[in-house]
């Protein structure tokens, strides 16, 4: 089973070019998953201990608020990575993400890839440059929907 | 040229009005002279008279191989512009142009297109949507990159079934209310599409209309991605009065908006959307 998730997890944007033996290290981290459309795959303020590089499907970015309800601020679809609190403590969700359509993805256990690379500076470093990348454009991406350029102002 | 003094309105007919969106509208509006004809190229605009209120310059966002109807696709957000979302058919306005530069649809032929537009962007891009997909097989990859603030601020949906035959297309809203919207497409910036349209970087043109802020996002985007900043294409707006060139409300430094642009490229206009003021 972990054999087979080898050259999925090489072909997925995240890990390209990655050296071998660090996708030896995560690979011993990673399952294959589904959830239904409906299923939450991350829920606001629970421990951040998995994150999500999607095969199939796509899954919405969400916050709660009481007067305004579930609003979706972002998708994550075939290709991309969903999640990155289990990163940065105190590792918990700040979004909720629940799945549009029927998903498949490989969940990554986020604690046992922490411990690999407390082991492993260098798989850290090349993890959290990658990483950082995501961070970014999601940075960006949300200074531009701040702006509300396509409101009458 | 429609008129011959190109300051004097010639009075059309509103045939159809639709609402788009609830601040959105499209007039289809016919000459009352029944001899009236009118051309346009893709991109130009018309000055549109509402008597005893006032003009305001508004893309043409038909079919520029059909004469007629004139179409305009307007968004309520001034004196002028509220007002004329209370028109009905059979209501008479002004009609001055068309003005302006145009698309190039005639430089985009043999390559790859990105139509990347945002908000009532897409009304001054239909046109060109229109012509692609009439002459599809004169141009490589085309694609429609639509971004929208909301679900129910998108223009013009009935068409896009029609349109995705013919063209990729890709829409993005910024925000969904789950309350009170299944929406199943994405949500974020247009920026994001990019990296899910097929286009060859060194063979492609864009053509961009949104705010400018979308649009100098999208074009630094599109540069990182190779593009050459003079294949890149963008519309101008700014206070249009006169359309000809004249009045000078219109002036960006050393260009009038209305008469050399709105049309501009990106390696144009480049240093004046960094510009925190001119």
């Amino acid at each position: 089973m972990i054999q087979n998730l080898e050259p999925i997890l090489a072909k997925h944007p995240l890990f390209a070019d990655l050296e071998p033996e660090y996708l030896a290290l995560i690979v011993g981290c990673t399952k294959n998953v589904r959830f239904k459309e409906g299923e939450f795959l991350l829920r606001e303020g629970k421990q951040a201990d998995t994150f999500y590089l999607i095969r199939e499907g796509k899954a919405t970015v969400d916050i709660y608020a009481s007067n305004l309800g579930a609003i979706t601020v972002h998708t994550v679809e075939s290709g991309e990575v969903l999640g990155w609190s289990w990163l940065i403590a105190p590792y918990r969700w700040h979004f909720d993400a629940q799945a549009l359509t029927p998903i498949r993805a490989l969940a990554i256990d986020g604690k046992c890839i922490r411990d690999k690379c407390e082991n492993n500076k260098a798989l850290g470093y090349e993890l959290m440059k990658r990483f950082t990348q995501i961070i970014v454009q999601r940075l960006q991406a949300t200074q531009l929907q701040l702006l509300d350029v396509y409101r009458v102002h | 040229m429609q008129t011959v003094d190109p300051m004097l309105p010639i009075q059309y007919r509103i045939k159809s009005k639709v609402d788009e969106n609830q601040d959105t509208f499209t007039f289809e509006l016919l000459p009352l002279d029944p001899e009236g004809n009118f051309r346009f190229l893709p991109g130009q605009f018309n000055m549109l008279y509402l008597f005893g209120m006032g003009e305001v310059a508004i893309s043409i966002s038909g079919d520029s191989e059909k004469a007629l109807p004139v179409v305009h696709t307007i968004r309520a957000v001034g004196t002028v512009t509220k007002a004329m979302q209370n028109l009905q058919t059979g209501d008479v306005i002004g009609v001055r142009g068309p003005f302006g530069s145009s698309w190039p649809i005639e430089t985009a032929k043999g390559k790859d297109v990105l139509v990347i537009v945002g908000g009532i962007g897409l009304a001054p891009l239909r046109p060109v949507l229109y012509y692609l997909m009439a002459h599809r097989e004169d141009y490589g990859q085309v694609s429609l990159l639509y971004g929208a603030r909301t679900p129910e601020d998108q223009i013009f949906m009935s068409e896009y079934s029609e349109w995705s035959k013919k063209l990729a297309v890709y829409t993005i809203v910024d925000r969904v209310d789950k309350t009170k919207n299944n929406w199943q497409g994405q949500v974020g910036v247009v920026t994001n599409l990019i990296a899910k349209a097929k286009f060859d970087a060194n063979n492609s043109i864009a053509m961009i209309c949104g705010p400018e802020i979308m649009m100098r996002f999208v074009g630094l985007t599109l540069k990182d991605q190779g593009m050459s900043l003079e294949n890149i294409f963008i519309s101008m707006e700014r206070n249009m009065k006169c359309a000809i060139g004249f009045c000078g409300h219109c002036q960006l430094a050393g260009t009038f908006i209305c008469k050399n642009g709105p049309v501009y490229t990106y390696q144009e206009m480049e240093k004046y959307l960094e510009l925190r003021e001119v």
